[in-house]
């Protein structure tokens, strides 16, 4: 049986489906022994999809401004 | 001087290419097509500012950041070999910049985004307690964006740039590590602390109603 460290080092290969089929079936194994290792393991996969449900970020309409005006010099500049 | 340098052209990482629509942008931007370098900056430009106001944690600074990597990716299209996508190449120019930016206002000319890492005591686990199915119920768009905003931002930059390159943005570990100079070890063991630091803090708000913390211990 893995101890609770063991399981929390190889959980972010575990989220991201990467482990060995070996290594997969020893976590799966700990946490339907574990319950403070699933409630981690499901919480923490809870936590990347809230944030992959997260808006897109939009950037301030003055700072895209200002950086089109600045690119446009730039190129204008190269140009000559 | 060695550190207005800019990165190297990544190596070659199948199935991490440019689109081939990216290839054709940059190649009619190297040209001087400006509406092409355009296309690619509106695709790209929130993702660097925000990425450069993770690390400068300076709305000013950040717009520097923003202006000198697409100046610097300008001025060095012709480097850029299509091996990896436009994103990483940028992202990797846009953390020199920011790196840069913290050394002048630190006067440190050693700082790196690892420099403030902690030893292993930020991988403790506070806090265990199932989250209701649906948690982001309970709360408004607005309070959400909020809550996930603070968390983030109570990270390491370290962290929140790994995660938000990882985890928000989509890219591979191996993209993440090109991006940040990093081995992918490095990557992996920061994504960890990220995921695992940020789940600490979002349970506080997500955890099932009547549910004690250590509930399941
Ligand atoms: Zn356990």
């Amino acid at each position: 049986m893995l101890t609770c460290k063991e399981f929390l080092t190889e959980l972010t290969d575990f989220l991201d489906e990467k482990t060995t089929t070996e290594i997969r079936a020893k976590l799966q194994r700990h946490i339907t022994e574990c319950p403070n290792c699933w409630v981690i393991c499901d919480t923490t996969k809870k936590t990347i999809q809230v944030y992959k449900g997260m808006e897109s970020c939009t950037i301030p309409e003055d700072i895209h401004s200002r950086l089109m005006a600045a690119v446009e010099r730039k190129i204008a500049a190269g140009k000559k | 001087m060695a550190t207005e340098a800019i990165p190297a052209p990544p190596v070659a990482t199948p199935g991490n290419e440019a689109p081939s629509d990216e290839l054709d942008l940059v190649a009619r931007a190297k040209g001087g097509d400006g509406a092409a370098f355009s296309v690619l900056i509106n695709r790209y430009e929130g993702k660097v500012f925000r990425l450069a106001m993770n690390i400068t944690q300076n709305r000013e600074d950040a717009e520097d950041v923003l202006q000198e990597a697409f100046f610097k990716a300008y001025e060095h299209l012709d480097q850029f070999q299509g091996n990896s996508k436009f994103y990483t190449w940028i992202v990797r120019i846009a953390v020199n910049q920011a790196l840069m930016k913290l050394r002048k206002r630190k006067s440190d000319r050693t700082i790196s985004l690892d420099e403030q890492i902690d030893t292993g005591e930020d991988m403790v686990v506070r806090e265990v307690a199932a989250w209701d199915p649906d948690p982001e119920e309970r709360y408004s768009r607005d309070e959400i964006h909020t809550i996930l905003t603070e968390a983030i931002d109570g990270l390491l930059p370290i962290y929140r740039t790994v995660f938000t390159l990882r985890d928000v943005d989509g890219l591979s570990t191996e993209e993440t590590a090109e991006a940040l100079d990093l081995s992918v070890p490095a990557v992996k063991s920061r994504l960890l602390r990220a995921r695992l630091q940020l789940r600490d803090k979002l349970t506080r708000f997500f955890k099932r109603k009547g549910d004690d913390a250590f509930a399941y211990m």
